[in-house]
């Protein structure tokens, strides 16, 4: 479904992208770990075309999507809950989610609407609170919630659980065990919690200093000495 | 504002101010006025303390101590008011104030309270007021200020591009008016659309080349957009007469129907005693829908995918994109359509003033647009229109005053946004709730507030 061929990405001089070649397939979980800077992000962003690849090719089912300008890409099919959140801070709940079926999810929003809060109650408790004041789980559902609204065939996650309570950490995997289950949705996810990552994925990726190192199943990973010493060795 | 009273006795709050426990630090507030006062008193000596008079042919150096020592002392007793206040302030509030409390009904009767003010605003030409000629141009110069405030609303409250060139778009609308009627005598009904059209333009112009920059940098750029628009006005003589502006433009008419004395004229037609003041009523009432139709439009955005969009630029651009939406045609639009209720602004006002010259389209001018929209609280409907009879009419009552009132009217705004530092009614409204109560959902369109 999503093909990453040799690709490099630059910063100005900095080059944070190194050739890198991965792939998902329809209806996987896919997951990259790496240390910080490693360049996920980096990844994440050029699938999406902001920052573009300088070398190299992003396939999503079959057409080269490398030069497509970044707002297209959710008429494809991907929807990104991009690093950091960005939500609307000043916008309530609903509007976030409104924003989200803006261009491909109108005219299923109440549908989709339900969806979304069967998977998060919270969110459903709080839909006329503004973004800003919600806890850091809160607002982490609520990037995903908004990514799916636009009801992609491909959910992009960067880090979902950074700076969150193990109890919140588990009910987001949850949900995107669940969504990948029910819906058969395809997600790649960007983790620095390799553990809880790479025991949900189907298979998963190392990245390092802007290169794929290791690639397997979860479980080959989970159980790989060089990745417990570096990733998993001392956490949870 | 760190004085130097900072963390003397800081408590576990060591922000650099002055500590909350144990009430006030009578001496450091002291202290601190003293130093206050005594800068006033260093600047003030030559600005005020001494005083250069000609008398015959001669220079003198006059003292005015009384002066000098009137601005120390005001100095010293205005920080320590401050100081105290503050102090106070950081006590923890116990709820939301009286004023909260008062602007948190305003937003739940916002409809009412628009509705209330509409029907006041029709009725007034025709109450005992209607008939002063100045109120009813003081009323008018009001409302093309409140048009003003909501046209750049769209582009510096919702779409939060800071924008500090609008009076140029103002410009283009104004000589849109003035060149096409003197040249072609084309009436303002058929030029007011276009002026319009051609500020947009000028407007997705101006949109392109700042479309990648944000805050200070578009701020600066918009400035010397502002500028270049108006020495182009000062230059181009052949066109635009340069400085001497352009006179005689034809006085806007009832539909065709002309506003003088004599036959098939209005009075004549409507079987009235001819007098001045059925033009300027009626220029009132212009103004009046022509404000209106900006407001009604700019609600109408923000529940549109457009004006979203707007919004959700203003909060972040990486997410917007991630979600669909173009930056580039979401920014445009916003400065094309800010710039078109700028354009019908100008062409009214060059329509109402007869005369217009590069003077009347200053920075001062844009200046005075963007405090509008800011001392209101971005984004606020109801906040342009008071900070707009705050901007308007202040100078106007202070008037007895002369050399003063730019000066009170300065001091209103310090004090007016020390108050309140996110404007007046700064409050966004949701344009969407949910009633939670019932069991099914109902999206309730909520009237924009504020
Ligand atoms: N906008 C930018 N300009 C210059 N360098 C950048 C930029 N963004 C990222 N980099 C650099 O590129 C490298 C990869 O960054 P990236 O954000 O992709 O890392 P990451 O793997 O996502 O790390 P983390 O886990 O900390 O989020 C880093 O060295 C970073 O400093
Ligand atoms: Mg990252």
């Amino acid at each position: 479904m999503l093909e990453v061929r040799g690709v490099h990405t630059f910063y100005g001089q900095i080059e944070a992208l190194k050739g890198v070649d991965i792939s998902v397939e329809e209806g996987e979980i896919v997951t990259l770990i790496g240390s910080n800077g490693a360049g996920k992000t980096t990844l994440l962003m050029t699938i999406c075309g902001n920052p573009r690849a300088s070398r190299g090719q992003v396939l999503f089912e079959g057409e080269d999507i490398t030069q497509v300008p970044t707002h297209h890409l959710v008429e494809r099919g991907i929807a990104q809950s991009p690093e950091g959140r960005r939500i609307f801070s000043r916008m309530t709940v609903m509007e976030n989610l409104q924003m989200g079926a803006l261009r491909t999810g109108a005219a299923h929003f109440d549908k989709d609407l339900d969806m979304v809060f069967d998977l998060f109650p919270r969110l459903k408790e709080r839909r006329d609170q503004r973004g800003g004041t919600l806890s850091g789980g809160e607002q982490q559902m609520l990037a995903i919630a908004r990514a799916l609204m636009s009801r992609p065939r491909l959910l992009l996650l960067d880090e979902p659980s950074l700076g969150l309570a193990p109890m919140v950490v588990r009910q987001i995997f949850d949900v995107i065990r669940e969504i990948n289950r029910s819906e058969g949705m395809t997600v790649f996810l960007v983790e620095q919690n390799a553990f809880h990552a790479l025991k949900l994925a189907h298979r998963a990726y190392v990245m390092v200093n802007g290169r794929i190192t290791l690639a397997g199943t979860g479980a080959e990973l989970l159980a790989n000495p060089e990745i417990r010493a570096a990733y998993l060795e001392g956490g949870h | 504002m760190a004085g130097p009273e900072a963390n003397v006795t800081a408590g576990p709050d060591s922000d650099g101010r002055a500590p909350m426990q144990g009430g006030i630090n009578l001496a450091e507030v002291v202290k601190e006025s003293a130093i206050a006062a005594g800068i006033a008193g260093l600047l003030s000596l030559p600005l005020l303390g001494l005083h250069a008079a000609n008398v015959g042919a001669q220079l003198l150096l006059r003292t005015r101590w009384e002066l000098f020592f009137a601005a120390v002392a005001v100095v010293f007793v205005g920080r320590f008011v401050l100081a105290l206040f503050r102090d106070r302030r950081k006590r923890p509030s116990h709820g939301p104030s009286a004023f909260d409390r008062t602007l948190h009904v305003i937003h739940e009767r916002m409809l009412v309270i628009g509705i209330v003010a509409l029907v006041a605003a029709v009725i007034l030409p025709f109450t005992e007021w209607g008939g002063d000629r100045y109120i009813i141009y003081t009323a008018t110069t009001f409302l093309i200020y409140v048009m003003l405030g909501w046209g750049l609303n769209i582009v510096v409250g919702l779409a939060g591009l800071l924008d500090l060139g609008y009076v140029a778009f103002y410009a283009v609308g104004a000589y849109c008016y003035a060149l096409i009627a003197t040249h072609f005598g084309w009436s303002f009904w058929v030029v007011l659309p276009l002026s319009g059209l051609f500020a947009a333009f000028f407007g997705v112009i101006l949109g392109f080349p700042v479309l990648r920059l944000r805050g200070d940098y578009l701020a600066i750029v918009t400035l010397g957009f502002g500028e270049i628009v108006r020495v182009i006005l000062i230059n181009w003589y052949d066109v635009t007469n340069g400085p001497d502006g352009i006179i005689g433009i034809p006085r806007i008419t009832f539909f065709g129907i002309e506003f003088r004395r004599g036959e098939g004229t209005f009075a004549d037609l409507f079987g009235l005693d001819f007098s001045a003041l059925h033009v300027m009523v009626f220029l009132y009432f212009v103004i009046l829908v022509l404000a209106v139709i900006t407001n009604l439009f700019t609600q109408r955005m923000r529940k549109l995918p457009t004006g979203r969009a707007w919004e959700a630029l203003r909060e972040d651009e990486i997410a917007c994109r991630s979600l669909g939406i173009n930056p580039t045609n979401v920014k445009l639009s916003a400065f094309a359509l800010g710039a078109m209720f700028g354009g019908f602004a100008g062409s009214f006002f060059s329509v109402r003033a007869g005369f217009i010259s590069p003077e009347s389209f200053t920075f001062i001018e844009s200046a005075i647009i963007l405090a509008i929209v800011v001392l209101g609280g971005m984004g606020s409907q109801l906040g342009v229109v008071i900070a707009a009879a705050f901007v308007v009419v202040m100078p106007e009552v202070f008037r007895q005053f002369e050399q003063y009132r730019m000066l009170m009217f300065g001091g209103a705004m310090v004090l007016i946004m020390v108050w309140r530092p996110r404007g007046l009614l700064a409050f966004r409204s949701p344009t969407i709730l949910m009633h939670p109560k019932d069991g099914k959902k109902t999206i309730v369109l909520k009237k924009e507030g504020a």
